[in-house]
């Protein structure tokens, strides 16, 4: 075995044991499998939550769009900032109803606060079929991290189906606490290693970040600014909006919230996680590092650019470290998301559709739901598929939808009814499936409009419809 | 800490979402480097430090506020609307 694959098995192992582990002394209700007993303190929640940032997407698809596209990647820094500051004032509200109403998944709250189940099952649908996507970009990047970081011993589709039986494994016994537990290690790890490789690239190749940009100017003119057209600032400004929208409306961040114990914890958040967020900037440091260096990556290859890099530049041991890393950051996301999908399908779905079913059996039957989940996503990314960030994107889409509904019943006194809330969302997802299915843009749709309005992210269009739907519902009950 | 009401200082909390949209625009661009930074990317990283700065002051402010009582548990927050 070699010295790289040896360290990722460690990384595996390790990964495992702690998830399994975690769950030491717990009687495993719903309750505690799902958002662990509503008992985390500061640090679990915070873990919990960075995971948004650390995810394989930020792993290879930041350093990929720092290397294929330049400036653009720069959006990624900025939604999680503007997601922040929302999350300060929606997050402790959100907490509370949740604490008050015992509530275990995001289709719970729709279901609690529009006083419909209907609604809830609505939700968990958009949910769950945001969540597989993710899982599978998940996924398709540990198969990458770990057949590059074992220099090909391991083909992607073992390191997936091994990965996958690990998330099972331990997801099945500890829930979110394995989740928590092995989030420990994952930001230990992605810390020390995004770091070490985005300092020590740009000093060791270049002398310095100054002179590494300069080179990529010189050589790439206009990369480190956004360009004119394309992914002008237009796409930049309404990709942020829609992300940072999108950001909490993740099934899984959402029931993130429900894990904590008090509220001030997603006030403290805010303040940290834009700071903690700054790591993202040493991923691009690696990808616009490789630009030069390891040319020639074309499309979704990019993606491979941190990796490439670095094992044009370490010894087998730390591409074995980083490798392990960049699992963590598989793992960690996938397990809260097969989580997530499978307490939203027996809690909010099958719970609905059987009445009689007992807490104990709604349990047994969102444990079931895990390998059930994980199968299906690992099938969906052996199939191939696009290049990461675009699916990525279009999960976003689907969440993001759930916006305007959460906004219109977060406060006091609701604002819409049940109805109105379900007709907006439906008819932004069936957009969102249009444009998508399409191919389409706002250039496609709008071919006379000027190029500030075609620049914009397509997404805006389901959105728009969305809040046009349930504005024409509410007025017409009225 | 009490619910958050809404006070004036929290508009300040706008200020990061105002600082990197509009800086799409009026910082995009390359010159002059700062810190080995194109100005863009030092826009954005200084944006996003001060979201953090700000966030504090926000939180320090509401921190600040006299704690109530009871009207937490208004059970008229569920009273259902239209």
């Amino acid at each position: 075995m070699s010295t790289a694959l040896a360290v990722l098995t460690a990384f595996f192992v390790v990964a495992i044991g702690l998830g399994l582990l975690a769950r030491r002394g717990r009687d495993m209700n719903l309750e505690q499998w799902s958002v662990g007993g509503r008992g985390f303190g500061t640090i679990f929640v915070f873990l919990l939550m960075a995971g948004e940032i650390y995810t394989t997407f930020t792993f290879l698809g930041g350093s990929g769009w720092a290397y294929g596209k330049g400036a653009p990647a720069f959006y990624i820094l900025c939604y999680g900032a503007i997601a922040y500051t929302l999350s300060y004032f929606l997050l402790p509200a959100v907490w509370r109803y949740g604490q008050r109403h015992q509530l275990l998944s995001q289709a719970d709250y729709f279901a609690k606060k529009y006083e419909s189940r209907a609604l809830g099952v609505v939700v968990g649908i958009v949910g769950v079929s945001a969540l597989v996507p993710y899982l599978v970009l998940q996924l398709k990047g540990l198969g990458i991290i770990v057949s590059e970081a074992s220099y090909g011993s391991i083909a992607p589709s073992t390191a997936v189906w091994a990965g996958a039986a690990a998330l099972v494994l331990y997801v099945v016994v500890s829930g979110v606490r394995g989740s928590a537990w092995t989030a420990v290690l994952k930001d230990v790890m992605i810390l020390g290693v995004v770091v070490a490789i985005g300092v020590y690239l740009p000093i060791h190749y270049y002398g310095g970040y100054g002179p590494m940009f300069r080179a990529i100017e010189r050589a790439h003119p206009g990369f480190l600014v956004l360009p004119a057209r394309g992914m002008s600032p237009a796409w930049a400004i309404s990709t942020i909006i829609l992300s940072a929208l999108g950001f909490y409306m993740w099934p899984q961040y959402f029931a993130s919230v429900f894990t904590a114990r008090s509220e001030d914890v997603f006030r403290k958040n805010a303040v940290v996680l834009p700071l903690y967020q700054l790591v993202i900037l040493f991923v691009f440091f690696a990808g616009f590092a490789a630009l030069l260096l390891v040319p020639g990556l074309a499309g979704a290859d990019a993606d491979l650019s941190l990796l490439r890099v670095s094992k044009a530049t370490f010894g087998e041991g730390a591409v074995g470290v980083i490798g392990g890393a960049g699992l963590l950051t598989a793992l960690v996301p996938g397990s809260m998301i097969l989580i997530a999908a499978a307490t939203i399908l027996a809690q909010n779905v099958y719970r609905v559709v059987v009445p009689s079913a007992t807490d104990r059996s709604v349990a047994i039957v969102a444990r079931a739901l895990v390998p059930v989940v994980a199968v299906a996503a690992v099938l969906l990314t052996l199939r191939g598929g696009q290049a990461i960030v675009a699916l990525l994107l279009m999960g976003y889409n689907l969440v993001t939808q759930l916006f305007p509904a959460l906004a219109l019943c977060v406060g006091r006194r609701r604002l819409i009814s049940a109805g109105a809330a379900m007709a907006g969302i439906v008819a932004g997802e069936l957009t969102v499936a249009a444009i998508t299915i399409s191919g389409s843009s706002v250039a496609s749709l709008l071919p006379a409009a000027p190029q500030i309005i075609k620049d914009l992210n397509v997404g805006i269009v389901a959105l728009i419809v969305n809040v046009v739907v349930l504005t024409v519902f509410t007025l017409a009950r009225r | 800490m009490p619910r958050t009401r809404f006070r004036p200082y929290h508009l300040l909390a706008l200020l990061p979402t105002l600082g990197l949209l509009g800086g799409m625009w009026f910082a995009n661009r390359a010159e002059p480097f700062v810190l080995g930074l194109p100005f863009f990317l030092f826009w954005i990283v200084a944006s996003v430090v001060a979201t953090s700065a700000i966030m504090w002051v926000v939180w320090t402010l509401d921190r600040r506020q006299p704690i109530r009582g009871g009207a937490d548990d208004d059970p008229a927050e569920e009273e259902p609307s239209p």
